[in-house]
């Protein structure tokens, strides 16, 4: 009895994921094909070519045309309005003839990817430039907030100070202010500094930890047991010292897992270089380049779907390699739900 | 939400004052941070909505009172926009919070087999740029996509054109949401993971079948879960607008439908350059989104149920 609802519940299981995933499907098989084939009605899904057969100089139409027999891939030799012409491309010599119209006959397509549409987006989206821009401002907002969140997340969880709780309580409060409510002056700031068009509003807060990560890190510090940093302690080790050699060595999986958040994160993000960096397309990082992208080249899907299949297949193979880490920093920040 | 226990105020020892030095000395990034980009621009913003501050200034800056808030709550567009926000919340939030449970339900089944792999396979398209999520999307739901070759084949001879009407926009971008639920997925997963199976054999002891074993065993362990969701559901779809910012170049297209409040405020500031009036507009999302969080919170005691409280 087990094995049949077995295979039901995972073979439902492998056909939902089909469908939840088949944009990716849909998006390589237009990054594939060429303008033409996707402006034609009765084209394939698949990349493709019309098919076409040479012989003695000159190039004939492939058609599917039927017979009583089945239908066969025949090269239009002559058309005619009520009877046609054809030859086989397996054997030339022999001329067969076809009573009807050939303009009712559908295309004989051959599959064929055409790989141009990528290269071609990497010249017009100036995808090396982009790229730099991407790795950087996600490097340095990674490196940023790796530092300022576990340095926070160290004062929360191994030190009494007054006001500790209230504190805590306030930098989780944050999570539920909406970001509409600081961005007005805060953008005014920035652009009498003069940081509006620079990296600088990107960078800066993030080295000035943020509530998510000092959670999740924090929560993680928790379970790792005193007992080391106070026979630390005892040898006279300071707080620097006692984090760097004690604590870090038992909590890199959560600081790793931030690190990987914050990378994917500020890969991800939109909104902060679209509204600082709007006037520098030279500067800005790939989720506002493909936006731009589209605005100039909706006219062409095929560009379209290569320029956004090359803005994520980073954080794609960066989660499959790393797929353990963000399930359980994600099952770790839920954590915080129980109690 | 795990809060440190509040620490008293007693009279403290020097090891105690010192502990309590690099305690604060740690946390200073946070709270330079907490004063630079949230406190001080929170209370600038308030400033601004009893003022006529624009970004080039015409107007010499004068205090105008309520002003901006009578303007507010006069504001048909306002009013609208705030609909286009709730009417899409009304839909959104039952789908957030049902979607990853019901997929969370199936990953967690005995019956099926190689639960990792499609644990990892739902969650991929969380990591998508969001950007990117919008145009795969976009050629999915178009009227050539693979949505609508499905319904045709199906026998619809006139699927909805989804992107461009009205009332079909609203359902596409659910879907284009439901798509970055992965992470839902792995709280809702670890939160079944974490339902004592004692419970389950006892409850079939009783003879509870499967419908039974949901209503009376799995839902009331997931309300911490349910009423998470829900907070962080409200917080985020009150302030949604990214999506359609990218699917229709904030054009709110079509028909204003997809003029979001957030769009709407958004385009009061960076569009007509009035920071008084965006900024009363912030406020007023503010409070909407703290009195219902608020609300929230207060009904928990009545229908969240926390495992280690009897």
């Amino acid at each position: 009895m087990r094995s049949p609802k077995a295979l039901a519940v995972t073979l439902f299981t492998v056909l939902l994921a089909g469908v939840f995933l088949s944009p990716f499907l849909r998006s390589a098989m237009i990054a594939l094909s060429t303008r033409e084939q996707l402006g034609q009605a009765n084209a394939p899904i698949w990349p493709a070519n019309p098919a076409t057969f040479e012989y003695q100089g000159r190039e004939m139409v492939i058609y599917e045309v039927p017979f009583d027999d089945g239908t066969r891939d025949l090269a239009l030799l002559r058309p005619g309005r009520t009877s046609s012409e054809f030859i086989d491309p397996a054997d030339p010599e022999t001329v067969i003839p076809w009573e009807g119209s050939w303009r009712a006959l559908e295309r004989s397509w051959t599959v064929a990817p055409t790989w141009s549409n990528f290269s071609d987006v990497w010249v017009l989206i100036d995808y090396p430039r982009v790229l730099f821009n991407t790795i950087a401002l996600a490097v340095i907002g990674t490196i940023g907030t790796v530092l300022s969140c576990t340095l926070v997340a160290y004062g929360f969880a191994r030190f009494r100070f007054p006001g500790r709780g209230m504190l805590f309580t306030l930098l989780i409060a944050t999570i539920f202010l909406p970001a509409a409510v600081t961005l007005i002056p805060t953008y005014t700031v920035f652009v009498k500094l003069g940081w509006v068009g620079t990296w600088l509003p990107i960078l800066v807060p993030a080295f000035f930890a943020n509530a998510y990560d000092v959670f999740l890190l924090r929560q993680y510090l928790m379970t790792i047991p005193r007992d080391l940093d106070e026979a630390a302690s005892i040898d006279g080790a300071g707080p620097f010292r006692i984090l760097w050699s004690v604590i870090l060595p038992q909590a890199w999986p959560a600081v790793v897992t931030v690190g990987i958040f914050t990378f994917v994160y500020t890969w991800n993000d939109f909104f902060g270089p679209l509204i600082y960096l709007s006037t520098r397309p030279d500067l800005q990082p790939i989720s506002v380049a493909l936006a731009r992208f589209n605005g100039l080249y909706s006219s062409n899907p095929a560009l379209i779907q290569a320029g956004t299949l090359m803005t994520l297949i980073l954080p794609v193979l960066l989660f499959i390699v790393f797929q353990r880490f963000f399930i359980r920093g994600i099952a770790l920040t839920g954590s915080g739900v129980e109690r | 939400m795990t809060a440190a226990p509040p620490s008293r105020p007693v009279r403290m020892t020097p090891l105690a004052r010192r502990e309590a030095r690099w305690g604060y000395l740690f946390i200073l990034p946070w709270v330079i941070g907490f004063a630079a980009f949230t406190a001080l621009p929170m209370l600038a913003t308030l400033g601004f909505t009893f003022t006529n501050l624009t970004l080039t200034q015409d107007e010499p800056l004068t205090f105008v009172g309520i002003d901006n808030y009578r303007h507010l709550f006069s504001d048909p567009q306002m009013w609208r926009s705030l609909g286009v926000t709730l009417r899409f919340a009304v839909l959104w939030l039952p789908t957030v919070i049902l979607a990853p449970f019901a997929v969370a339900l199936l990953l967690n089944a005995k019956s099926l087999r190689g639960s990792r792999f499609f644990r990892v396979l739902f969650f991929l398209p969380y990591v998508v740029p969001f950007v990117a999520g919008v145009f795969l999307w976009q050629s999915m739901l178009a009227n050539d996509g693979w949505v609508n070759d499905v319904l045709r084949f199906l026998g619809l001879a006139q699927p909805p054109n989804w992107l461009f009407d009205r009332d079909w926009i609203y359902p596409a971008l659910v879907v284009i949401g439901i798509w970055g639920i992965g992470a839902g997925i792995i709280i809702n997963l670890a939160g079944l993971q974490g339902i004592p199976a004692e419970l389950y054999d006892a409850a079939q002891i009783d003879g509870a079948g499967w419908w039974a074993q949901l209503r009376n065993v799995t839902i009331p362990f997931m309300t911490p879960i349910i009423f998470y969701s829900l907070v962080l559901g409200i917080v985020e779809v009150m302030q949604y607008f990214l999506v359609p910012l990218v699917l229709k170049s904030g054009t709110g297209e079509p028909g204003g439908a997809t003029l979001f409040y957030n769009l709407y405020l958004y385009k009061n500031f960076f569009t007509f350059q009035n920071m008084a009036y965006g900024a009363t507009l912030a406020w007023f999302l503010f409070v909407i989104i703290l009195a219902a969080t608020l609300a929230l919170f207060w009904s928990a005691r009545r229908w969240v149920f926390y495992a280690g409280e009897r």
